[in-house]
């Protein structure tokens, strides 16, 4: 491919990021999603004592609200956004630039928005040491991977399924999947195969769940060994402080990749 | 312009279209005709790619479409539901779409003008009513002076007023020397705008010719009768 067209290429793509993004900023949903982040936070800081506990308490939040917001507004959004897809695919623009376009163009909004939300407090009442930055900037960091995570299994539903409510309740049982059922049968199975050696297993099951990964990944940072939970105790034991980051985060990469490359290619042979 | 050649299409059992010939002649108004589900809009999408065709070939000026993508910068396509990005306004979208044509002419803003739809730009699109969107729809088309318009039923939703002038339009690039497809289900309508008409059922082209031809063959003196009787005559067969 010449350098020209590559060029070309590269700017049909950033134009429409920069078209949906002024359309998903402007839309409510993502002004309360930031609004509802910084609420939040300030009171945990304002009533929750110093910044780590703040903090502590953030990741809960972050886990629970960030794959469930994103899933849903991203489904939906999408299912909204078909005329308008089927408007720019009638124009001289390849379905790989509009697929990242539409992408970044959501991914982008929904993790400004959560960073706004959380950073603004902090900044307002200012940082309690280097630790707490630090840990600060992992929170952020989870946030974001997660939104780029659950936008990218959104887009997997709105491109497979025609069907707008079929896809919303697909989401949802995604969502209650990865944050909730999970949890139970893990639970589950460690009570029933307690007499048999359940690492490995454990941590296959951990690294089949973006959410439990971003968990252990934020919960290394803290002290607290009694919150890690069962996966994540033993996979700090397996790996390690510092090779477990790393693992975390390089998994929860891929939960990103693979569902946009599958979302890639079935958007490339859809019909509209 | 288009040729269509043994276009064919499948949605899970349904054979949607089984080997369409259709032709589109340059600087010729061409009607698609065809009874609720006869695959009018399939076609249509196919034209610009937005669906592809599981056998036969779909040719743009002599060039397969398939894997194409920069031809489609010559086509302006107003598709029939309307409804775009709610919080963008009009004026937006136009410049989003000029952004992404990325044309050197100046854009033709004469259906903006006419349908008095200026103040109406300025606002969020969601907030615009259905007609009003309809109207702002049929703007997009025309506005890059493209050399083939797509139409799928236009006038659906449009006041007589916004549709004689949109008519006029069609009149006004068609004598310009532009190529339009059009599908309607009125016929008083694409007798007055077509050349030529193509009338589609269970998935073949079962007519395809002049608008006077069909009158003859059909020996009917208008086309609502005379697309009638082909419909009864193909269910008889």
């Amino acid at each position: 491919m010449s350098r020209m067209s590559r060029m070309s290429r590269m700017s049909a793509t950033t134009k429409v990021i920069k078209y949906e993004m002024s359309n998903v900023v402007r839309s409510r949903w993502v002004l309360a999603y930031a609004l509802f982040f910084f609420l939040v936070t300030d009171a945990l800081l304002r009533f929750g004592g110093d910044g780590t506990r703040a903090l502590l308490s953030l990741v809960n939040i972050v886990l629970f609200i960030i794959p469930l917001v994103t899933i849903v507004f991203g489904t939906m959004y999408l299912y909204d956004a078909r005329e308008f897809t089927e408007l720019l695919l009638a124009q001289p623009v390849h379905r790989r630039q509009l697929f990242a376009g539409l992408y970044v163009g959501l991914a982008l909004p929904l993790s400004l928005g959560f960073l706004a939300g959380v950073g603004l407090p902090f900044a307002l009442h200012g940082l309690g040491g280097a630790t707490e930055g630090a840990t600060l900037a992992a929170l952020a960091l989870a946030g974001v991977l997660l939104t780029s995570v659950f936008t990218a299994i959104a887009f997997l539903i709105a491109v497979r399924s025609e069907d707008k409510v079929k896809g919303l309740g697909l989401a949802i049982a995604i969502w209650l999947a990865f944050a909730v059922v999970y949890d139970g049968l893990v639970l589950l199975a460690v009570s029933i195969f307690a007499d048999y050696p359940l690492e490995r297993p454990m941590v296959a099951m951990m690294l089949a769940n973006p959410v439990d990964l971003a968990r252990v990944f934020l919960l290394m940072r803290f002290d607290v060994a009694a919150l890690m939970g069962y996966t994540g105790a033993v996979f700090e034991r397996l790996f390690g402080t510092e090779r477990g980051v790393i693992l975390a985060l390089g998994v929860l990469g891929a939960w990103c990749a693979v569902p946009l490359a599958l979302g890639l290619r079935w958007f490339q042979r859809k019909d509209f | 312009m288009i040729e269509m050649r043994g276009v064919s299409k499948r949605f899970g059992r349904v054979d949607v279209l089984r080997g369409v010939d259709l032709d589109a002649r340059t600087g010729r108004v061409t009607a698609v005709i065809g009874p609720n589900g006869a695959g009018k809009t399939t076609l249509i999408k196919m034209i610009l790619g937005l669906a592809r065709p599981d056998g036969g070939r779909i040719l743009f000026d002599g060039r397969d479409v398939a894997n194409e993508v920069g031809y489609r910068a010559r086509i302006g396509y107003m598709p029939q539901i309307a409804r775009f990005p709610e919080n963008l306004t009009g004026a937006d979208l136009l410049a989003m779409l000029e952004d992404l044509r990325g044309g050197t002419t100046p854009v033709d803003r004469e259906l903006v003008e006419r349908l008095a739809l200026g103040d109406q730009l300025a606002k969020p699109l969601r907030v615009l009513s259905g007609g009003t969107r309809q109207k702002v729809n049929a703007a997009l088309a025309f506005l890059f002076r493209p050399e083939l318009l797509i139409l799928d039923e236009p006038t659906a939703g449009l006041d007589p007023v916004s549709s004689s002038i949109l008519k006029d339009e069609v009149h006004r690039a068609r004598a310009e020397g532009r190529t339009f497809i059009i599908t309607s289900h009125i016929m008083s309508e694409l007798e007055e705008l077509s050349d030529d008409v193509a009338f589609l059922l269970d998935g073949t082209v079962r007519f395809s010719g002049t608008l006077e031809e069909l009158k003859r063959v059909t020996r009917q003196a208008n086309l609502e009768r005379a697309i009638a009787q082909l419909m009864t005559r193909g269910a008889a067969a």
